[in-house]
């Protein structure tokens, strides 16, 4: 026989800590059909028969959100065996709240009391026997951070589980309230009998999706009976329903918990809070944090120290050289094998899988980061001391930190949007995260900002882009919550959690899950793009009718990518960019290109515009540099060598735009500074790498959402450059 | 008098919440109930929104919230 027992309770009571320490490190995250809501399930470590199942935290089962609204149809639709309903019990009231409602529903009971070490440490006492008759179900004690009473709790679970112990029906409700209960409930009757009387007291706190639920002529008999009342006895049925648990709580806490001090008392919580979110102290120590979040991650000069890679780059980077060993490797494996075979494996799956594992360290520390943010409670607090700049978007403030992060890479920034509270904003956040200038963005605009913007300001063209891509962020936010989400005026009814020492072995549970989860979802989908694209790119009609293997001096059947499947694609949309200044083949292969790794724009470029990268060119080019300069480059011994400079041309140079006059031919593609400032912009909102793709669908969970969200960035990016070029063009006029 | 114009550190009890509807579900939810003992304990940096505490536990809401929230 096995049993389902669902977690249930207030956000940060402990649900997290209690559901790995049961379960161990053996769980099943998925996701709840339809919604970015994390479903996570395990086998209790001592019995395979019990399969936990974490609920999302909830403060009352009349839904507030779509995380909450799960939790609540979960209870009274799926029914698990047992509920444990677990209680912080420093904040007692609160908590007992939930428990009043879900004991409401008749579904078997167990109450948890977590953060009993708080407790005693204030010295508090609850007298749970007491606590227990008054609620009609066990009560028992845990500390779920040291596992203190876990196995008394799992004890009386499973008792609860294979007998029949129902809860002891309670009288909560007093006055006139029980009898309009009633009256409801026989006009529901039939409806209502498994939930004892659940659905009527709902009905008479006003909630539509239960009234929505009832049969027609049931729905108006139900509403006459609840106006009359309330015209009858002059009440509010909704607030003195809340008003009455509310006052059967103080009521049992009053007989079973005895407070050391009563009233309010400062408490270390209190007094870090008190600097935390100071105010002339927020906003910088805001800033420090995020300082440290984002170098910790992204900086190569870590702490400002020249030089010094920060742990995310140097993981990154020690992942990626022990992959290029593991490519060399296979290189000499392959090094007879035909030249299409060792392409696919070389730069397709190597290069394809190469390019998840140079992501996985940047996900893995940006996630332990924010894990601990979130538990040791700072993450509310950024959301209280930024809200009111971000509500001005439609945004939660603590989207500030996936759009921060945009800036260095948008795939560890999207996996960010987890913290995020709403389900709205975590879909509207993911998609505008993909509009940041992340890093590899940033070769694409020092080449073009070099090359077309020599003669003017460049670091103001630059700074211009970045500008640009916040305010159309900002724009596109407004328009979702507006337009697409047509979401009313926002609020901000939040608990402002107590500080606590987060669990290492949670925050590691958490990264990684999420790396896990990382590696699977996104990465099935940046390994089959890269491949779709490496066929694109490395093959022509001519591959397959032996043409290509004639003309080949090693037999090869590739083809050059400007002769190849992708040059023939790039002329057929070409012509859609004609409105925007830069419909030529060439540019449309970047953009492409550009989906693998936006870097590889810059990279294309220097392939196709091959009459413009000429040896004589190149040598041209380095001989104004000393053997020291050259050295630095990356040339051995600092001697020139052609088979070098491509690279070091490509990745280097054009990276830095250390070449105002490159690409001579380029200019006949894209002809003014307008369109280049287009192409840039293309570029920038443009649907981001397919890494940045994976990440996305991964917090999307849908394909279809994340269509959307490319469409809306495909959308944006084509408007926007429009405009640009249009008016570039119009004021060029004058 | 409502919640919005008391100062951080004073106190009040709840006498009544604004109109019926989502929101204000959710401040009683939240045990922002009649009766209740609340006391103002900071505003945010940007001047909105404000941290009260009630039964035992910090909560936060807007100035808009509040103004909604008749104490006395
Ligand atoms: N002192 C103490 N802290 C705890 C206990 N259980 C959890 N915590 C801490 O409370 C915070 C919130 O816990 P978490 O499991 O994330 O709560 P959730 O939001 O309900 O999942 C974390 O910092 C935990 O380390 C406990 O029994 N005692
Ligand atoms: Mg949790």
């Amino acid at each position: 026989m096995s049993y389902t027992i669902a977690l249930a309770g207030n956000p940060n009571c402990g649900k997290t800590t209690l559901f790995n320490e049961l379960t161990g490190s053996k769980q099943h995250v998925g996701n709840w059909p339809g919604v970015t809501v994390e479903k996570k399930e395990g086998l209790y470590r001592k019995n395979k028969e019990l399969n936990i199942l974490d609920l999302p935290g909830t403060y009352s089962l009349s839904p507030y959100s779509a995380e909450e609204l799960i939790a609540r149809d979960y209870i009274v639709k799926e029914k698990p065996d047992v509920v444990i309903n677990i209680v912080d019990a420093t904040s007692i009231e609160r908590n007992l709240y939930l428990t009043l409602q879900i004991l409401e529903t008749g579904i078997k009971t167990v109450v948890a009391l977590n953060m009993m070490d708080e407790v005693e440490q204030r010295g508090d006492q609850i007298n749970f026997d007491k606590l227990s008759k008054s609620l009609g179900v066990k009560v028992i004690p845990i500390t779920a951070k040291s596992r203190k009473g876990l196995d008394n709790l799992m004890h009386e679970v499973e008792e609860v589980a294979k007998g029949d112990i129902r809860p002891t029906q309670i009288s909560v409700f007093h006055g006139k309230i029980p009898q309009i209960i009633a009256q409801v409930s026989s006009v529901i009757q039939e409806e209502n009998e498994q939930y004892g009387n659940w659905k009527a007291l709902k009905i008479l706190e006003n909630d539509q999706q239960i009234l929505d639920s009832l049969k027609e002529d049931d729905q108006l008999r139900v509403t006459q009976i609840v106006n009359q009342a309330e015209k009858e006895y002059q009440m509010d049925l909704e607030a003195e329903i809340a008003d009455q648990r509310y006052q059967f709580i103080a009521n049992i806490t009053k007989a079973s918990v005895v407070k050391k001090s009563t009233g309010y008392t400062e408490t270390t919580s209190d007094k870090l809070d008190k600097v935390l979110t100071n105010r002339f102290a927020a906003i910088p120590i805001f800033a420090i944090i995020m300082y440290l979040l984002f170098a910790t991650t992204f900086s190569e000069s870590f702490l400002f120290i020249e030089g010094l890679q920060s742990p995310g780059v140097w993981l990154a980077g020690l992942a990626e050289t022990v992959w290029g060993f593991l490519t060399g490797l296979l290189e000499g494996v392959l090094v007879n094998a035909s030249p299409w075979v060792f392409s696919l494996v070389i730069d397709g799956i190597m290069g394809g899988l190469g390019a998840i594992v140079g992501f996985i360290p940047l996900v893995l520390v940006l996630f332990l980061l924010i894990s601990f943010l979130e538990d040791c409670g700072y993450m509310a607090r950024i959301a209280f001391v930024m809200d009111r700049i971000f509500r001005k978007f439609g945004l939660s403030g603590r989207s500030f930190i996936p759009l921060l992060m945009g800036f260095g890479c948008s795939v560890p920034a999207m996996t960010a949007t987890r913290t995020l509270e709403s389900e709205k904003d975590r879909k509207i956040t993911t998609i505008i995260t993909g509009f940041m200038p992340c890093g590899a963005k940033v070769p694409i605009f020092a080449m073009f900002v070099s090359v077309f913007f020599a003669d003017g300001n460049k670091t103001l063209v630059t700074y211009s882009i970045y500008m640009l891509s916040i305010v159309v962020a900002i724009l596109i936010s407004l328009f979702l919550n507006k337009v697409v989400y047509k979401s009313g005026a926002s609020n901000f009814i939040m608990e402002l959690p107590k500080y606590r020492i987060p669990m290492a072995k949670t925050v590691f549970i958490h990264g990684y899950e999420k790396i896990k989860d990382f590696a699977i979802k996104a990465g099935t989908i940046i390994f089959m793009s890269t491949i779709i694209l490496w066929l694109l790119s490395n093959f022509n009609v001519d591959s397959f009718n032996g043409k290509n293997a004639a003309a080949s001096d090693n037999g090869s059947n590739l083809a050059e990518m400007d002769d190849s499947f992708l040059a023939d694609i790039g002329n057929v949309i070409a012509p859609v960019f004609k409105p925007l200044g830069f419909g030529e083949w060439r540019p449309t292969v970047g953009v492409i290109t550009g989906w693998i790794a936006k870097e590889n724009v810059v990279v294309t470029f220097a392939q196709l515009y091959d009459d413009d990268v000429t040896e004589e060119y190149l040598e041209t080019f380095f001989q104004k540099y000393t053997t020291e300069e050259l050295s630095d480059f990356g040339f051995e011994d600092g001697v020139y060598d052609f088979d070098t400079a491509f690279t070091i041309y490509s990745e280097v140079i054009l990276f830095e735009g250390q070449d105002e006059n490159a690409f001579h031919t380029m200019k006949d593609d894209i002809k003014t500074k307008a369109a280049a400032y287009a192409y840039m912009v293309f570029n920038l909102l443009c649907m981001p790498c397919f890494a940045a793709v994976g990440a996305m669908k991964r917090e999307l969970k849908t394909w279809r959402l994340t269509g959307f969200g490319i469409f809306v960035q495909m959308t944006t990016a084509y408007l926007v450059s429009l405009m640009i070029y249009q008016i570039g063009n119009l004021i060029g006029k004058f | 008098m409502t919640l919005k114009d008391l100062k951080p550190g004073q106190e009040g009890t709840v006498i009544s919440i604004g109109e019926k509807g989502p929101v204000r579900r959710r401040i009683m939810d939240m045990g922002v109930t009649p009766g209740t003992q609340v006391k103002v304990i900071k505003v945010a940096p940007l001047g909105d929104p404000i941290e009260i505490n009630i039964r035992g536990y910090e909560l936060s809401l807007r100035k808009t919230e509040a103004s909604q929230i008749e104490i006395e």
